[in-house]
């Protein structure tokens, strides 16, 4: 048997006559981990999606275990044993664990009826595989969302899968969710699976990967055994030009407390949060995926009510009932989930970077916009920000995942915050824009906005923050200044685990 | 590379103006098959025809825009004229002035619809049900109330004057026609140059980014029900006017299908977050011709449901391929 499991020939595609991939010719050899790196828009997905069926080529071959194969649809790619895992999770909320491992593959009785207890069994066979502790019989609604991606994972593999794809599988995990999910994949590569690893995360790449590909505008540009390429090596072929310093340098903040929180509690969900944040501080807010550190954002934006707690910003108390409350008082918030909570793809550049702050724009008796006003103030973001777009009047939809990012920074400085909490502030993006958005951040704390900054990287927290609050079920354990911000220290207040005190 | 630009400009065209396109190969079209189709007269029929639907769909424009539906914009029609008429042949008693009598029952009508539309977008922001839940409730409930203030019969007013107006022009145009147009420059400036317009559009496009961008999507979309419920008002007035009755059965019946046709032939999509207030009125208008055309050609008038139904279920179908 030939150990190479597939190669792609000269494969090419186009989206309205636009190319994004160029001739691309791989090889995936049978029980390795292969890394796929690249910016945004690199082509790494459209990659992905055309070997599991979602997207076909315009030109060029797939050859399969020596065979050349079509893939027409993903239940074609489900026959062959290519199993592919979605950037956003394919899981209906709604049905339990068991129904979606075996959505399209149901197991029925003789009679036709759902074979619910033999669909069980087996997904609590797989899920002890992994070994995880999901009740197959749970909603999937009530996981958490490293729980969602183990989900996922069993159900990629419940088909027999011979290649699995991941296609970002860490961006929604902490630190600790990506070590379990690092063994998992450790322990499928032992049983043979091929795994195809995609990350913005290079870090995890060379941690993780036998060997690694990198894509720039389309083009494959290398092919290197992992032992062979060092971090920076790879993002420099990712961006293809030399990377300065990552993190600009932190800029000693003012004296000056701006903004106080004071014994917030949310019932069941955060407990007597307190905290004071400085005239241009950068807070980190650290913690595991539900450990609460979102909440606190939202409950601060009065979109969850707070049963006890005070908020007072310049030392006065102010009441926030909803997120209109919080920008008139100074909050700004940039979302985590940007295209559910954070921009609106069919709004244009202009539309949503005013989207916030139009009053700013309107005259008073009909509110009626003053689009040139709008236009300036947009072009003004555009230059400052690098935005990259055809033009200002573009969709927001047909940009890329940075940019967006940079429109949804700019809608939440134009109203001129004195406050902006930055809910992971660059999940999704790439390497570059990921540098401009720190340094973005930075430059706005030396002008003496305070920042909230959350994040799941540890090294953006430890990069960018001068104090970090380390969360852990919806309470503060410590707080970290200067030099205590460590990753050992984060983690241990964060899981309450010692490193390497407890195997997983 | 120039080839691909001008495939692009072209295509961009198309989808903008594809509704205006329709209008034109339609009239051309009708204009071949009936020679008496193109005299002013037809056409300013076919105008008065539809500006009544066409008033009520510009309401549901809005409301479609931010994401919503009003089905009971039919019966509310009824319920409005029922409340409008019932007033005027009141206030006949009361006042001696026949002009103030009328003026009251209009202002009665007009406020009936305000209320009426602040209901159902209350029950809907507030009450958190679905627009679909809350207008299929309201619609039963309009059509039943108006029903039995006449026990399923006409109520004509006793007033000689009050027909007058509706049945004027000024200039050619027809008043209803005209209010029409008004209204429609109205919101069409509403939609696309004042702050409310782009909160519609952002509240119709996504409710979570517009409740995080601090705006008040509550708000927005009771304003929206609102609305419509004064434009069903308007349309009502100038309709009970033109027959100087309303019959509780048969007035506004079929009106929010009509109107929701309209809207959405008219290429605002039907999930919201954008709306196009020029082709609500450009698609009024196609639903008209088709009438009037099948009409002239004398094809059953039990068959005109068959062809709007097909009309709407291509014109959805034609949005899709676009996107």
């Amino acid at each position: 048997m030939n150990n190479i499991l597939l190669k792609t020939q000269d494969i090419n595609k186009e989206f309205s006559s636009v190319p994004v991939l160029k001739n691309i010719n791989i090889e995936i050899i049978r029980g390795e981990v292969l890394g796929i790196i690249g910016e945004n828009g690199a082509g790494k997905s459209v990659l992905m999606k055309i070997l599991s069926g979602i997207y076909t080529a315009t030109s060029g071959r797939v050859i399969f275990e020596e065979k050349p194969v079509i893939i027409k649809d993903p239940l074609n790619a489900k026959h062959l044993g290519i199993s592919l895992i979605p950037q956003e999770f394919n899981l209906i909320k709604e049905l339990t664990v068991y129904d979606n491992i075996f959505l399209g593959s149901e197991i029925r009785k003789k009679n036709g009826f759902l074979n619910k207890k033999l669909m069980m069994t087996h997904t609590n066979e797989l899920l002890r595989e992994l070994g995880v502790e999901i009740n197959p019989d749970e909603q999937i609604e009530n996981l958490s969302t490293a729980q969602k991606q183990m989900v996922e994972i069993c159900k990629a593999i419940s088909v027999d899968a011979k290649l699995l794809i991941m296609d970002e599988p860490t961006t929604v995990l902490t630190q600790y969710e990506i070590k379990i999910l690092f063994k998992l994949m450790q322990r499928l590569k032992k049983q043979g699976t091929t795994i195809i690893y995609i990350s913005h995360k290079l870090k995890e790449v060379k941690a993780i990967c036998d060997r690694v590909i990198v894509l720039r505008d389309g083009e494959l540009i290398c092919s290197e055994m992992i032992e062979n390429i060092s971090v920076l090596k790879m993002a420099q072929r990712m961006v293809g030009r030399e990377l300065s310093q990552v993190f600009p340098k932190k800029q000693q903040p003012e004296d000056e407390v701006v903004f106080e929180a004071k014994g917030l509690t949310v019932p069941g969900v955060i407990e007597n949060i307190s905290f004071q944040i400085r005239k241009g501080e950068i807070l980190g807010l650290a913690g595991l995926v539900g450990s609460g550190r979102s909440e606190v954002a939202e409950t601060i934006l009065g979109i969850r009510k707070h049963s006890v707690g005070k908020l007072y910003m310049h030392g006065k108390e102010i009441t926030i009932k909803t997120p209109k409350d919080a920008v008139r008082n100074g909050i700004s918030y940039l979302s985590e989930d940007r295209q559910g909570c954070g921009i609106l793809t069919n709004f244009t550049v202009i539309q949503n970077t005013t989207l916030v702050s139009l009053d700013a724009y309107c005259n008073y008796f009909f509110g009626y916009v003053n689009k040139k006003k709008e236009e300036e103030s947009t072009l003004k973001y555009k230059e400052r920000f690098d935005i990259k777009t055809e033009n200002l009047d573009t969709r927001l939809e047909y940009l890329s995942g940075g940019n967006q990012q940079k429109v949804s920074l700019a809608k939440s400085i134009d109203p001129g915050p004195i406050v902006l909490i930055a809910d992971e502030p660059t999940r999704g993006v790439d390497v570059s824009a990921k540098q401009e958005i720190y340094s973005l951040i930075n430059s706005l704390a030396k002008k003496g906005l305070s920042c909230i900054f959350i994040s799941s990287e540890q090294e953006e927290i430890i990069g960018m923050c001068h104090r970090v609050i380390v969360m852990k079920d919806g309470k503060i354990m410590n707080t970290l200044a200067d030099e205590k911000i460590k990753e050992e220290e984060i983690m241990f207040l964060a899981t309450g685990v010692r490193e390497g005190a407890k195997e997983v | 590379m120039i080839k691909a630009v001008i495939a692009r400009v072209k295509k961009f065209q198309y989808e903008k103006y594809a509704v205006f396109i329709a209008l034109a190969v339609l009239f051309i079209i009708s204009a071949l098959l009936s020679p008496y189709f193109t005299r002013i007269q037809n056409l300013l029929n076919i105008l008065r025809q539809v500006s009544y639907v066409g008033i009520i769909a510009l309401g549901m424009t809005f409301v479609i825009t931010s994401g919503g539906i009003d089905l009971s914009v039919g019966s509310l029609m009824a319920f409005i004229g029922a409340v409008g008429i019932l007033t005027l042949n009141y206030l006949m008693g009361v006042f001696n002035n026949e002009y103030l009598a009328i003026s009251g029952a209009i202002l009665a009508a007009l406020i009936m619809g305000i209320l009426s539309g602040a209901l159902n977008g209350f029950l809907i922001t507030r009450g958190r049900i679905a627009p679909f839940i809350v207008t299929l409730g309201s619609m039963a409930i309009f059509r039943s109330l108006s029903l039995y203030m006449a026990s399923a019969g006409e109520i004509r007013s006793v007033s000689g004057h009050y027909g007058e107006f509706g049945m004027n022009s000024i200039w050619f145009l027809p008043v209803p026609v005209l209010v029409m147009l008004i209204i429609a420059a109205i919101l069409n400036t509403i939609l696309n140059s004042t702050r409310y317009g782009r909160h519609l559009c952002a509240v119709g496009s996504n409710p979570l980014v517009a409740l995080f961008s601090a705006i008040n999507v509550n708000r927005i979309k009771f304003l929206s029900y609102v609305l419509c419920g004064f434009t069903v008002s308007v349309s009502a007035v100038l309709l009970t006017s033109r027959f100087n009755a309303v019959s509780t059965s048969n007035t506004g019946m079929g009106f929010e299908l009509d109107a929701i046709t309209a809207v959405i032939i008219g290429g605002t999509p039907f999930t919201g977050g954008r709306g196009a207030i020029w082709g609500t009125i450009v698609g009024v208008i196609i639903l008209g011709i088709i009438n009037n055309m099948l009409n002239m050609l004398g094809i059953s008038p039990y068959l005109q449901g068959t062809v709007k139904g097909l009309v709407i279920i291509g014109a959805v179908y034609l949005q899709r391929q676009k996107s």
